[in-house]
């Protein structure tokens, strides 16, 4: 049996302790890109982006959050040169057997798939860790909706993709 | 629950500049873990929505059952409060639907996704990062005619299932988290 999961998950879940208890607030990320988005958008349209309502609720700076998905980033950059896993990757291998080999498609894949996760993190309020992990920790309702939301959609796609579509 | 005055506490959780350090500190923590659960890899997220890996739902669950414990531990000692995300069906339903798919096409979701693009993955950064972004812009240029209609369609109770019932958190945390350890069990049962 392989226990690297459960330790992950039993690190995710301490470190949801301290981030009640030191930051007064639950694991999340996809604020963050709301966020970017507002400060990209302010870069080249200029102040006026701010009066949107969206952007008041979520005013475009750098806070928490934003450190947060940047540590991510970090944290996983050393741990895969420790573990001797970094690789720069196109195509990943389960896409490759089912899709070919082909960068341009996985990039086009890639960038819709975002779109729609962009899109679809902002109108449920929240994502995988906000409400995966941070909601359902909390017994929250609409976090218990969300997840299973998020899993049954998910696994009915993964379907079409693989089951269907795949050539 | 009221929160204990703290006042050490409550200064650190004002500080901005020392919480955007801790905020960092936090996701360096974050994605280690995320990398060494080996979540940051597509393969493995998508072989948990073909339900062939479970390797997500490991995870995820005995994140939730650890957290679960001392958060409300952390509550009941008056050091920390609920953060509730409120919902509706408008909202938690139908963007839930929308980032199912996203998630399944993307192969990452917003955590992850920065932890793939730490570990190397190039469609992570320049398909998922970027779609992420373009995605959020939309919803925030969106928000305002959404907010009128669909968002507040179907109103879920923003409170937490002891509260909805009634009952004392531990009533639902004690059978939660024995519930959670059999689902594990059960996959390492069934070898998944």
């Amino acid at each position: 049996m392989d226990w690297t999961p459960y330790l992950a998950g039993l690190g995710i879940g301490i470190l949801s302790w301290f981030t009640f208890l030191l930051s007064g607030r639950p694991l999340g990320c996809s604020t963050a890109y709301a966020r970017t988005s507002g400060m990209i958008e302010r870069a080249i349209r200029g102040d006026a982006v701010l009066e949107k309502s969206y952007y008041r609720k979520f005013v475009p700076q750098i806070d928490w959050e934003w450190m947060l998905v940047l540590g991510i980033v970090i944290g996983a950059f050393i741990t895969a040169i420790m573990q001797g896993e970094f690789a720069l990757i196109w195509v990943p291998s389960t896409f490759e057997a089912a899709f070919g080999s082909s960068s341009l498609l996985r990039l086009a894949v890639a960038l819709v798939g975002g779109v729609l996760m962009g899109l679809g993190a902002r109108w449920a309020g929240g994502c995988t860790s906000g409400h995966g992990i941070s909601g359902t920790l909390q017994l929250a309702i609409a976090s218990w909706i969300a997840v299973v939301v998020f899993f049954v959609s998910g696994i009915i796609v993964a379907f079409l993709l693989y089951g269907v579509i795949a050539p | 629950m009221r929160e204990r005055d703290g006042g050490a506490l409550q200064r650190l959780r004002r500080n901005q500049s020392l919480q955007r350090l801790l905020g960092l500190v936090m996701g360096v923590a974050f994605g280690v873990f995320l990398q060494l659960g080996g979540v940051t890899r597509y393969d493995v997220i998508i072989g948990q929505l073909l339900l062939y890996d479970f390797t997500v739902v490991k995870v995820m669950l005995s994140a939730v059952a650890v957290g679960m414990v001392g958060v409300y531990l952390l509550i009941h000692l008056g050091l920390a409060s609920l953060s509730i995300k409120p919902g509706s069906i408008g909202t938690t339903v139908l963007g839930g639907i929308i980032f199912g798919c996203g998630f399944a096409v993307l192969g990452y979701c917003p955590g992850t996704v920065a932890g793939a693009v730490g570990s190397g993955a190039l469609d992570a950064l320049f398909g998922g990062v970027v779609g992420i972004l373009i995605g959020a812009a939309i919803f925030a240029e969106l928000y305002p005619r959404l907010d009128a209609s669909v968002l507040q369609r179907g109103k879920i109770p923003d409170t937490t299932i002891p509260e909805l019932f009634g009952v004392h958190p531990r009533a639902v945390i004690v059978p939660m988290v024995i519930l959670i350890v059999a689902i594990l069990s059960g996959i390492e049962y069934l070898g998944l």
